[in-house]
């Protein structure tokens, strides 16, 4: 490791990592513990913390109530995953194939959303989908329906805001992974008599898998919290575990419960991290 | 010798990218059947696009591509019967060598106990009997290049394509694949299109080698042909060493050609030259021969200007009047000529005449100048 220098004087270690620790210290470390300690503590009949051990919280994650909600979110995020994945997969070959301009307006397309806060966005789309809204009167100016269709408030609407606000997130990892991938090796498959269908299934498809891998994580895991998207779009027609967490925050004052949960949370995030680098997946592709 | 049986045809092949970029240039050439045959020629010369051409990785612009009389201008690489040994190698890096070589006889839907038997047999005969638990990251360069020739062998296709698939290796393991490819190709009598741009690779392996230069096919010609009788000035200069003696054509006889260069009036075994074309002579430097007194026929006067001892063989070097600097070459145990003037000369057959211009663009200057 090289030292960094300041006036020609080797500058003291804690100096040079200081600005960096300190800020995983303060946005990371220390939320986190506050978190892991809010979780074990009891509150009292006014809903007050109350600095004593108790594990009540974590049993309480296993209501049926919540059962079922954990359910609805993991289904939600799997559905998202998936179609994000059918969608993305030629999208990014695409980009990853395309040359010069062509590659970087592609590419643009999937970065402009960021410059807008997804929360507007997602309003937008309620605007779009409600039964006042556009896609109504093109349907009923086209005489595909009769009367005004409420598509909002419905799993299905949740699932595409999901789709919408996460789908950059699995092509930036499939294009790096599609983007690394050897073209000689495409023409050596097609020259040893592997039709397409056949190079994609043996080569393609499992020199991406890593990309495909953690794609799936960086969108499975935000769909579970997404709250705002299921709040606007499935009007509390399909809670997500973020509807649950935000509701010990706000409305149901319970903030132990609430820091339970998002304890299990991350923790399920931490243990698929892990697995997936016991598969061999490299954190680079994260980092598109 | 019988007239062997054509498996690969060329056509006034063309290839042009991007509209204006003319790579391969009517390029007409016939691969025998069981032959190993090499196209040389310098870097960019269009070696891997005409490869490629022949592969189907690659659409030819113009002219067409047969292979066993069946044109293969409709056909996807796979479905055409050639293979071939990339330079980068391509093996599948998430495959064991073993799903490496068996990966053709799948595609094929080969019983299972036909292809363990045939791959093991493949990795016997590249020497690689063991490996095939192994994954390509765990080999060295050689053994890569191995399980990608064995790849492309097990298909048993009627040509394997292969380009310098010695290229990224070392030197002596260069010399050791370039003995076992050749007994290979002997054993299974498949013929090789082979590219590379090592012309010590080409004359040691090849029955026959094409030599390309800026996507034109300047000769094809076994190995002795085209050192002994280069075709044009570019096959001369680029196959071994050789001194060229630039001049125009005086006289011709049935047989003789005389030149008029710098030095002197020079005579020539030659025919098909006409009167007043650009030419060169062309002589090897171990043809290249001295003496004290002048030569009949021959009047060249020179200064030797070093003698330099490399292993085996002996150089000098001879400076001309005009400054042309001429190379002589003996085996080690000859005489080199001693310091001083000297006459340069060699026997009749040993200078090679090549137009110096192409035929047609000279016939047409030459009718515009009579008209
Ligand atoms: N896909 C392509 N698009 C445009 N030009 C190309 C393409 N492939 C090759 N070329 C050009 O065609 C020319 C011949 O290339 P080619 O690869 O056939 O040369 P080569 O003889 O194999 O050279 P080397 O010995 O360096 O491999 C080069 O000038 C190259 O830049
Ligand atoms: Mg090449």
């Amino acid at each position: 490791m090289t030292r960094r220098t300041f006036r020609g004087k080797v500058l003291p270690a804690g100096l040079t990592i200081g600005p960096v620790t300190l800020w995983l210290v303060f946005f990371v470390a220390v939320p986190l513990l506050y978190a892991l300690v809010m979780s074990v503590c009891s509150i009292d009949g006014s809903y007050n913390i109350v600095y004593r051990f108790t594990a009540e919280n974590y049993r309480r994650l296993l209501d049926a109530s919540y059962m079922q909600i954990y359910g609805q979110s993991i289904f939600i995020a799997f559905l998202t995953t998936i179609i994000c994945i059918v969608l993305a997969y030629p999208f990014s070959f695409l980009i990853a194939r395309a040359a010069g301009r062509k590659k970087a307006l592609l590419y643009m397309l999937v970065i402009i959303p960021f410059w807008t806060n997804s929360l507007i966005r997602i309003y937008g789309w309620k605007t779009f989908l409600g039964t006042g809204g556009w896609l109504n009167e093109a349907l009923l100016a086209l005489h595909v329906i009769n009367a005004p269709v409420d598509f909002l408030f419905t799993r299905a609407a949740t699932v595409l805001g999901m789709v919408y606000c996460l789908f950059p997130f699995m092509v930036l990892p499939l294009y790096t992974s599609i983007e690394k991938l050897d073209g000689t090796l495409l023409e050596a498959s097609a020259d040893l008599g592997a039709t397409r269908a056949a190079t994609f299934a043996r080569v393609v498809l499992p020199l991406t898998a890593g990309g495909i891998f953690s794609g799936s994580i960086m969108v499975f895991i935000p769909c579970l919290g997404y709250f705002f998207v299921s709040n606007i779009l499935g009007g509390g027609n399909s809670d997500v575990i973020g509807n649950l967490i935000e509701r010990q925050f706000g409305k149901g004052n319970n903030w132990p419960l609430g820091a339970a949960l998002s304890i299990v949370l991350i923790a399920i995030t931490l243990l698929l991290v892990k697995l997936y680098q016991r598969c061999g997946g490299d954190m680079e592709s994260f980092g598109a | 010798m019988e007239r062997e049986k054509v498996i690969v045809e060329l056509k006034n092949v063309n290839k042009v990218y991007g509209g204006s970029n003319h790579v391969v240039r009517d390029l007409n050439l016939e691969v025998y059947e069981g032959e190993f045959l090499t196209l040389l020629g310098s870097s960019g010369c269009g070696k891997t696009t005409t490869l490629r051409m022949i592969a189907g990785f690659e659409e030819p612009t113009g002219g067409t591509i047969t292979v066993e009389g069946e044109s293969v201008s409709e056909k996807e690489p796979f479905e055409r019967d050639v293979n071939t040994v990339f330079q980068s190698y391509a093996l599948f890096p998430h495959m064991t060598v073993f799903d490496n070589v068996a990966y053709g006889l799948r595609m094929k839907k080969t019983a299972k106990g036909e292809i363990k038997e045939r791959v093991m047999h493949m990795l016997e005969l590249v020497q690689l009997g063991g490996f095939e638990r192994r994954y390509p990251s765990q080999l060295s360069g050689g053994q890569k290049q191995r399980v990608a020739i064995a790849r492309a062998l097990i298909n048993r296709p009627k040509v394997l394509l292969l380009d310098e698939p010695l290229g990224a290796l070392d030197l002596k393991l260069r010399k050791q694949m370039q003995m076992e490819l050749k007994r290979l190709q002997r054993k299974l009598n498949i013929t090789f299109i082979y590219v590379t741009h090592d012309q010590e690779e080409a004359l040691t392996m090849s029955d026959r080698i094409a030599i390309m230069n800026e996507g034109v096919l300047e000769q094809v010609g076994t190995p002795t042909e085209i050192y002994e009788a280069p075709a044009t000035r570019f096959v001369a200069t680029f196959i071994g060493e050789t001194n060229l003696f630039e001049g125009c054509v005086k006289e011709t006889s049935a047989h003789h050609v005389s030149v008029v260069v710098e030095s002197g009036e020079l005579r020539c075994r030659a025919q098909g030259f006409e009167k007043g074309e650009m030419v060169a002579i062309s002589v090897r430097p171990e043809r290249m021969k001295y003496s004290a007194e002048p030569v009949e026929g021959y009047s060249v006067r020179a200064r030797v200007k070093e003698t330099v001892y490399v292993g085996s063989v002996l150089k000098a070097i001879v400076v001309l009047p005009n400054g042309n600097e001429i190379k002589i070459e003996r085996l080690a145990g000859q005489k080199l000529p001693p310091d001083g003037e000297v006459y340069i000369y060699w026997d009749n057959g040993d200078g090679k005449l090549l137009h110096l211009m192409d035929q047609v663009f000279y016939r047409t200057i030459e009718s515009v100048k009579l008209a």
